[in-house]
């Protein structure tokens, strides 16, 4: 199983990356949009995604349309990780196009049961 | 238990794990000193004692009373979570409930019980799920009964009221939007939701009759792995008289009938794994 994180924050990247390792994926990471977009190009296609909204050059939502626009990765799942935690946010980024949302912070479970709701576990 | 781990233990050990083992049937061995030391110290400090040794001195010879019952409300393990383990909710939504639907067309009445429902997120995942995937439902007449030991997790339960770890973990985000409404750092069910529950307090190892009407599905998870193997017999027996001949019923993840009750045969159905009376009609 495969993981794209994109997540601009190095201390954040190395949480979730430990995390995502403990659950069996390979991790492949980026730290904006635009170096998520070049990592799909250059990478195995990732069974997931998960991603951070608030990021420099093109953020997370962008990246989610992005995304979403390339029909190869229509199997990708997405996961918005955010600490964003208004309603609006939440169906904004589910209308772009993730399938889930965890609000931040989040224990490795809460991050399982979301990709087990994914089936990419 | 070795003599030396015996000897090493505290008087109040001994009188704690009594307390709990008779009036809730959870069993704690010696291993369990530290759950006993982080969980119960802070009912002797609520009650103004400095030690729990000197509350258990205070208490030993009184009645039942409210300390002892916030010391084994102490001990409950409530760890629980929206849609948890997936695979029983695939299960009753693909195969047991549009079976029941079909059988139960002329009474149009369902009953769901979820034992043992801690904070509720287990009965709260099948409303839920009869919202968005059964609307048919929605004229029938459906009991969704949640029942815990715990006072303190029924008025939890009952206010449908979670925070932010609790709605991060196993519910769908679509749900999340719809359903709850967020208030500061707390997220409420909403009402539509909530009214269809009901919550009462009930010990699974004293009689049910009063509580408990005949049910067509069961939940009984993760708590029969704190009983003792007579304790378990005994809540299956009782689960036997109130679930209908061709209900069905789902335990934990760890937890089986096997060699407890044979009256019970398992099934797999949609990755998970349910329980049915046998000569039960299926
Ligand atoms: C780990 S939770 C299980 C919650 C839920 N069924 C699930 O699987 O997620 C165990 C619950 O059992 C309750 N419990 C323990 N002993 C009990 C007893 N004798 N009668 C009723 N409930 C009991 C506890 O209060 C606790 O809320």
């Amino acid at each position: 199983m495969r993981a794209l994180l994109v997540e601009d924050s190095r201390a954040q990247r190395c949480v979730v990356r430990a995390m995502l390792k403990e659950l069996g994926f390979e991790v492949v990471e980026a730290t904006n949009g635009h170096d998520a977009l070049r990592a799909l190009e250059q990478s195995e296609r990732p069974d997931v995604a998960v991603v951070d909204w608030n990021m420099p050059e093109m953020d997370g939502l962008e990246f989610i349309r992005e995304l979403r626009r390339r029909r190869q990765f229509d199997s990708v799942r997405v996961v918005m990780a955010t600490s964003e935690t208004e309603t609006s946010q939440i169906e904004c980024a589910l209308s772009a196009g993730a399938d889930e949302y965890v609000m931040k912070p989040y224990p490795k479970d809460a991050l399982r049961d979301k990709l087990v709701l994914l089936g990419v576990m | 238990m070795t003599a030396a781990v015996a000897e090493a233990l505290p008087a109040y050990f001994d009188f704690v794990r009594r307390l709990v083992a008779e009036r809730a049937a959870i069993v704690l061995d010696a291993t369990k000193l530290y759950l006993v030391d982080a969980r119960v110290m802070p009912v002797a400090a609520r009650h103004g004692f400095d030690s729990i040794a000197a509350m258990v001195s205070a208490i030993r010879s009184r009645p039942f009373g409210l300390i002892h019952e916030e010391i084994i409300e102490a001990l409950t393990t409530n760890e629980t979570s929206f849609f948890r383990d997936v695979t029983p909710f695939e299960a009753l939504k693909k195969t047991i409930l549009p079976e029941l639907i079909q059988k139960r067309g002329a009474q149009r009445e369902l009953s769901i019980w979820s034992a043992a429902c801690s904070s509720g997120q287990e009965l709260y995942s099948i409303a839920l799920m009869l919202r968005e995937s059964f609307p048919t439902l929605g004229s029938w007449k459906v009991n969704l009964l949640g029942t815990d030991y715990s006072t303190q997790m029924i008025e939890r339960a009952a206010s449908a009221v979670y925070n932010q770890s609790e709605v991060n973990r196993g519910l769908p985000a679509s749900y999340l939007v719809k359903y709850f409404q967020r208030q500061g750092l707390q997220w409420r069910l909403s009402d539509s939701i909530r009214t269809m529950t009901t919550w009462r307090r009930l010990n699974l190892i004293e009689p049910w009759s009063s509580v408990v009407a005949p049910m067509d599905v069961v939940f009984l998870r993760n708590v029969l792995i704190y009983f003792s193997p007579d304790d378990k017999k005994k809540v299956l027996a009782q689960v036997r008289k109130v679930l209908r001949p061709d209900g069905c019923m789902f335990l934990g993840g760890a937890e089986t009938t096997m060699k407890l009750d044979d009256s019970f045969e398992r099934f797999p159905c949609d990755g998970a794994v349910c329980y049915r009376l046998k000569g039960g009609c299926t």
